[in-house]
């Protein structure tokens, strides 16, 4: 074959694997929505997390405002200690509530953050202090079972 | 006595497949010492893409299409099970970004490309082409088998993302347009759920280790092979078997290594 015809298809295979790859990037992966501005960290403690995990997404108002970076046990209070990072573009009153939700009913778990009144800012490296735990289901379950026993002692 | 003779035959086999096993990586050291002539002299590498990567392009593209479409029933079929169809977009597209693309690319890529090469470079040598370029000072590895190489490793992850795309296009035509699934749904959940330098690069990373790992075996077994058409048959074979062997068993340790356990 001559010089000129096998150029044209090895560039086009060679054009071809590359648009493939970015087709992958873009339209399947979430290159697209990558989060390229910058963001500030906070953190919170949960006295249990349930199923998050690094990575989760956090929501305000459903929007995704960030993303859970790292998840330990402090053992000072026995507590989960979550950091997230926040879009810097959203700031949060200093009294904002971070409740950990399930999307759906198996979904998986986020954390909502509610806003309250509160004139001053959450900085950087600031402490979310208003938390709530996850539901976990046998806890609720357990918490119907006695009320329940309750009504029929009454 | 017998049992001393089963003995001593295990150690000739032993010694005989660790003397391979140094010969395959003198072989592969040599292979990458040359290369950079190889580069030097670009347009053999373009010959060399031309017959591993471009004529390998319809059996994978077709191929990955029908993976995906299989994909896109049976992962409705049991999806549907659990009122969860919109997540089909989600398995097509991990399944095929993650393993079957770089893993299934691969076995196409060794049996139709490697056991060409393999073929090719064995009849050179039963031709006494190789032993002629020896005398006439060619570098025989610097001059056929870097070339062949390098094309393998750049064509071996193009391909693989092709066919992950085919792939998804296939899963898409089935799930969405033949079965109805919501179309929103099925490409916003993939893109929730797809991460790109978790899934995405992983993938390519692991097609880049299959395409070092069947070049080199197809072009050492070429190398290798004795110079009589049962032995360039032979040769072939090998190359199949091994490449394949290797490919399954390196998937379960990069997978492993990339994805397991720990989130």
């Amino acid at each position: 074959m001559e010089r000129t015809k096998l150029d044209l298809w090895v560039g086009m295979f060679v054009v071809a694997g590359i648009a493939a790859l970015v087709m992958l990037a873009m339209k399947v992966g979430n290159l697209s929505t990558y989060n390229v501005s910058e963001t500030y960290q906070v953190q919170a403690y949960f006295a249990n997390i349930g199923g998050l995990k690094p990575k989760a997404s956090i929501r305000s108002a459903g929007v995704l405002v960030g993303r859970v970076t790292d998840i330990t046990l402090d053992t000072e209070r026995y507590e989960a200690k979550v950091s997230m990072s926040l879009d810097k573009r959203y700031q949060f009153p200093k009294d904002t509530f971070a409740n950990i939700l399930t999307s759906g009913l198996l979904g998986e778990q986020y954390i909502g953050l509610v806003p309250g009144g509160d004139s001053e800012m959450i900085k950087a490296g600031d402490l979310i202090k208003k938390t709530q735990s996850a539901m976990v289901l046998e806890d609720l379950i357990g918490k119907f079972i006695y009320s329940k026993a309750d009504e029929a002692a009454k | 006595m017998s049992v001393t003779k089963t003995i001593s035959v295990i150690g000739h086999r032993s010694v005989n497949a660790v003397w391979r096993i140094g010969v395959a990586s003198r072989f592969f050291t040599l292979t990458l010492m040359h290369s950079g002539n190889g580069f030097r002299r670009y347009n053999l590498i373009v010959k060399e893409l031309f017959s591993t990567g471009v004529m390998s392009l319809i059996i994978i593209i077709v191929a990955g299409l029908f993976v995906g479409m299989v994909l896109g029933l049976q992962g409705y079929e049991t999806l549907k099970r659990y009122g969860s169809e919109s997540a089909l977009g989600v398995m097509v597209a991990l399944g095929l970004v993650r393993e079957l693309g770089p893993v299934v690319a691969a076995l196409l890529f060794a049996s139709r490309a490697g056991s060409a090469m393999t073929a090719e470079i064995g009849l050179m040598k039963a031709t006494e082409q190789i032993s002629a370029m020896e005398l006439m000072a060619v570098n025989p590895i610097a001059r056929i088998v870097a070339p062949r190489f390098w094309a393998g490793v750049i064509s071996m992850p193009l391909l693989a993302a092709m066919f992950s795309a085919a792939g998804i296009f296939g899963g898409y035509f089935v799930g969405v347009v033949q079965i109805g699934v919501d179309e929103g749904s099925f490409w916003s959940q993939m893109q929730a759920a797809v991460d790109f330098k978790h899934d995405i690069l992983n993938g390519v990373l692991k097609s880049f280790v299959f395409g070092v790992v069947v070049t080199a075996i197809a072009l050492f077994e070429g190398y290798d092979a004795p110079p009589t058409a049962e032995g360039v048959s032979g040769a072939t074979t090998r190359t199949v078997v091994t490449s394949s062997l290797a490919i399954l068993m390196l998937d379960f340790v990069l997978t492993a290594m990339m994805f397991g356990g720990n989130e």
